[in-house]
Parts: structure tokens; sequence; C-alpha cells
């Protein structure tokens, strides 16, 4: 056990000394929540759906969750040939509970970045409908977080080194975010893509984060529906993370 | 301490490590040295457990790495050829959290920890972060840590590759004082002939997987009829230039210097 708890404080301790990663991070979903939130809010409320910036900011709250947690996931291919990692692997400590510790940091680190991004949120005009269920919104940050860290430790794992980054950056990261629903809305959509956004695990994050902050009761597949998808969904991501970390030889 | 039979190293069509046996007692210094993809860090990585022999026996401490790995590990400590510190952390932090997962108690750890920053000379700089650090500091941290859950033997693969003379001299001397003051087997690899036939108290040479050689450095030499180690060496292995293809670590070597401006 306290294997993993000192490296989920390793991953805490790394994430508030960068301060200027910290900042830059802010700047993508600053961009979309600006840009975006301003840009087609009158085209949006003309549509007849509300306001554009209330609905897309827990979409980017939920982009920020997905990118922190994934990309500390990632992480493993640096650390691989160039730092910490064999340090853990030759440590007489059981694999299992280093891929855990690592994980759940990354995870935890990818949740205090989505408040940050959620505190820009409120800053630029975002009201929570339902501050009461501000706890609720975080479960599911949390619960996004996990997911994605185990996905950014399976494939973090799988690779050999960056090359292989770009692509995964462009088929696989950049797709989980548009499929999502985080920037429109996931009703009456074309039957491919809305067979695309059910698969897509982020889709039921923003989903669960959007009725828990909005109330749009039910949302799109209701909050209870969401949680357990993520729930399924981080518990298998984790198990194939396991597995391949278990798999790494240097 | 450490003993070695037959040991083979496979990878696909490639022989790594070929038929390769050797023993190394307590207490002793034992430096191995070969060309380029002799199969020195191949070798190092089986007896560490991070690779499993094709065939063949080890023995470390009277343990069977494959089997007792977790007690295995216990027993050593390594300074890999690439760096494995956090720089992000101090290297105070460094050596905590090696400490945790070597499950030294928390009051050892920092006496111990302690002892071994100030005998490396790095306890005025515990509170700095470990990418402040200069090459020859970033090593005598990765050995003081390596040392801190007292490890039987302790395992360096090009300790001082890219390190000046200086840092290089000094490393040598601190580990000297810990292998004689604990009583530490050390297996070290080096290009530098120099520092094996000063610092070794028994050598091996290895090339193309194959052990051509082992002996006290004097032995080599009078073996050879050479009056250096490394006209011992050369005579031994030959002169030619082994080009190892760059693999992808190296790729990543590369890109890591561009990266951190030449930091290391």
């Amino acid at each position: 056990m306290s294997a993993i708890y000192i490296l989920w404080l390793r991953e805490l301790k790394r994430y508030t000394r960068s301060r200027v990663q910290l900042l830059a991070s802010l700047g993508q979903p600053l961009l979309y929540l600006l840009v975006l939130g301003f840009g087609l809010g009158p085209v949006f409320q003309r549509a007849g759906q509300g306001n554009y910036l209330q609905f897309v900011a827990p979409g980017v709250i939920g982009m920020t969750v997905l990118f922190s947690s994934i990309f500390s996931g990632l992480g493993l291919l640096w650390d691989r040939q160039f730092g910490f990692l064999k340090e853990t692997l030759v440590a007489p400590v059981p694999r299992l509970q280093i891929m855990i510790g690592r994980t759940l940091g990354g995870a935890m680190v990818a949740v205090l970045q989505g408040l940050l991004v959620t505190v820009v949120c409120v800053i630029a005009g975002f009201r929570p409908v339902h501050l009461i269920n501000v706890p609720l919104a975080l479960g599911f940050m949390l619960l996004i977080a996990t997911v994605f860290a185990g996905l950014g430790v399976a494939v973090g794992s799988s690779l050999q080194d960056m090359q292989g980054f770009q692509l995964i950056m462009n088929f696989m990261v950049m797709p989980i975010f548009f499929l999502s629903g985080a920037l429109f809305p996931l009703d009456g959509l074309p039957k491919v893509l809305k067979a695309a956004t059910m698969v897509d695990p982020l889709s039921y994050g923003i989903d669960g984060m959007r009725s828990v902050l909005l109330g749009t009761p039910p949302g799109h597949y209701g909050a209870a529906t969401d949680c357990e998808v993520l729930l399924a969904v981080a518990l298998l991501f984790i198990v194939i993370g396991a597995w391949r970390f278990s798999k790494i030889e240097i | 301490m450490i003993r070695v039979q037959n040991l083979v190293k496979k990878f696909g069509a490639v022989t790594a490590v070929n038929d390769v046996s050797f023993e190394v007692a307590e207490g002793e210094i034992f430096a191995f040295l070969g060309p380029n993809g002799a199969g020195k860090t191949t070798t190092i990585k089986m007896l560490t457990t991070l690779l499993k022999p094709t065939s063949g026996a080890i023995e470390l401490d009277g343990l069977n790495p494959e089997v007792k790995q977790n007690e295995v590990r216990r027993r050593f400590g390594i300074v890999f050829q690439d760096p494995s510190l956090d720089g992000d952390l101090t290297a105070e932090e460094n050596m905590e959290i090696h400490g945790v997962l070597y499950h030294v108690p928390h009051k050892a750890r920092r006496q111990r920890t302690e002892a071994l920053l100030k005998q490396f000379e790095l306890w005025d700089r515990r509170k700095d972060q470990v990418k402040k650090f200069s090459g020859g500091m970033k090593r005598r941290l990765e050995i003081a840590r390596g040392f801190l859950h007292t490890p039987k033997i302790l395992f360096l693969d090009e300790p001082t590759l890219g390190l000046d003379p200086q840092s290089r001299n000094q490393l040598w001397t601190h580990v000297k004082k810990v292998n004689e003051a604990e009583k530490v087997t050390v297996f070290l690899t080096t290009h530098y002939m120099d520092e094996a036939d000063r610092v070794a108290h028994r050598v091996g040479v290895i090339d193309h997987g194959k052990l051509v050689a082992q002996g006290t450095p004097q032995q080599i030499k009078e073996q050879t009829k050479t009056e250096t180690l490394e006209e011992a060496f050369l005579a031994l292995t030959g002169s030619t230039i082994r080009d190892e293809s760059a693999g992808s670590a190296d790729q990543m070597r590369q890109f890591a210097k561009m990266w951190q401006g030449g930091r290391r």
C-alpha cells in the first residue's frame, strides 16, 4: 500500500511543481470555451437550444480531464527510456501496485486540472443550475480520469517509443474528444455518428456532468447509466492496463 | 555472491549472451568489460530480474532471480546506464521514494539518507530539484540511492559515461569507500580501462556474447603480454569498430539531449 501511496504522491508533486505546464495546459480549454462558447452562442440560441456557453462548459471540463489523464498514462513512454520507470520496475514491489499508484496519481492530477478549468468556466460566465450537485460532477470527473488514465497506461505500455505519439493523438485522443458530444448535442445525429458516440466512453462522462450540473434530466443517457458505463469501462481499462504493464520489458 | 553458469540469451536469431560462466565473491569489485554490443547490459538485465535467460543458471546470494524475484530485488541496488532519477523531485524525495519502494523503515530511511547524502557530498543540495544537478551530481545521487536499502550487491552499468575526470575520480573513491565500509559486492561495466584497472579486484572480458578472459587485471595483462589493461583489452577483442545500429533508445536519447539543451 505504501508503494501505491508514494507513487500517487509523486504524480501530485510533479503536477504542482510544473507551473508553466499548468498554465500552458489551460490554453486549449480556454480557446474552446471562449471562442466556441461565444462564437457559436448566437447560432445555438437561434436553433432553440439555449445558452451555448452553459452547454459547452461541461464538455470543455471533460476534455481537460481526458487530455490530462491520457497524457499522464502516456508519460510512461518517456519514463521508460529515460527515467524513473526502471527504478520502479526493479524495486521489490508487485508491478500491479506500481501501475495502480501511477494510474490513481494521474487520475488525481486530471481531476485537479478539471477543477481549475471549472473555475475558469465559472469566471467566463458558466453557472451550474444545481450547485448542490457539484460533488456529483466531481465524481464524474474522477470516473473520466480513471478511465483514461487506465487507457493511457495500457497504450503507453504497448508502445516502444515516442514515434507512435502523433498517431495516438490523431487517431485516438482527438476522436475520443470530438465524438463525445462535448461540443454538440447528441440528439438527432445521423446513424453512423450516433453509433460512434455511443462507443465513446467520454460521451457518458460529459453527459453525466451535463445532467448533474445543468439539470437537463434525464440527460441523453441518464446520469445513472452514465455512471454504470464509466465504472465498467474504468475497470476494463485498468485490467488491460495492468496486463500490458506487467508485460513491459526494458 | 554472484554465480553464473552457462548463461545464454537469444533474441530471435541473435545470440546476445553465449554460454557465459563466472563467479563474483562477497565484497569483491568485479568489472565486466567489453566493446559496444558485446552483451554487458543484457547480462546485467538478466542478473537484475529485468530479462529472463534463454538457458543457464544464475544465483544471487544463493537465490535464483527468476523464482525469488522480490527477494533478489531487495538484495541488490542498481545504477542504470541512463539516468533513472525523477528530475522534478528533490534529491531527498528521490531517496524517500526509493526507501518506501524497498520497505526501509521510516527511521532507518531518514538516518541512512542523511548519512549517504553527506558521504556523497549532496546533503547541502538535498532540497534542490534533481534537474538542476550536474551530470556528476546526478550519478552520485543514483549511487547513494542504490546503497539506501543496504544491498549486498551493487550493479553499476557504465556509471561514468559522460563525466569529466574529476567527477569520475570522485565517484570511484566513493564507491570504493562504501565497498570497504559495508562489504558490498560491486559489479560494474565501463569503457574506461584505466578505471577498471584501478578499481576492480577482478575483471571479465566479454566479446560477441562470449567471455574471452577473466582474472585480476594483473593476470589479464600477463596473459596477453601487455603493459596496460587497455592494450590487453584490444589484444583480446581486436580493434575492429562495432557499429551498433541505432535503436529506438538511442534515438530517444538524442531527442532527450536536444530537449534538455544538453544538460546531461
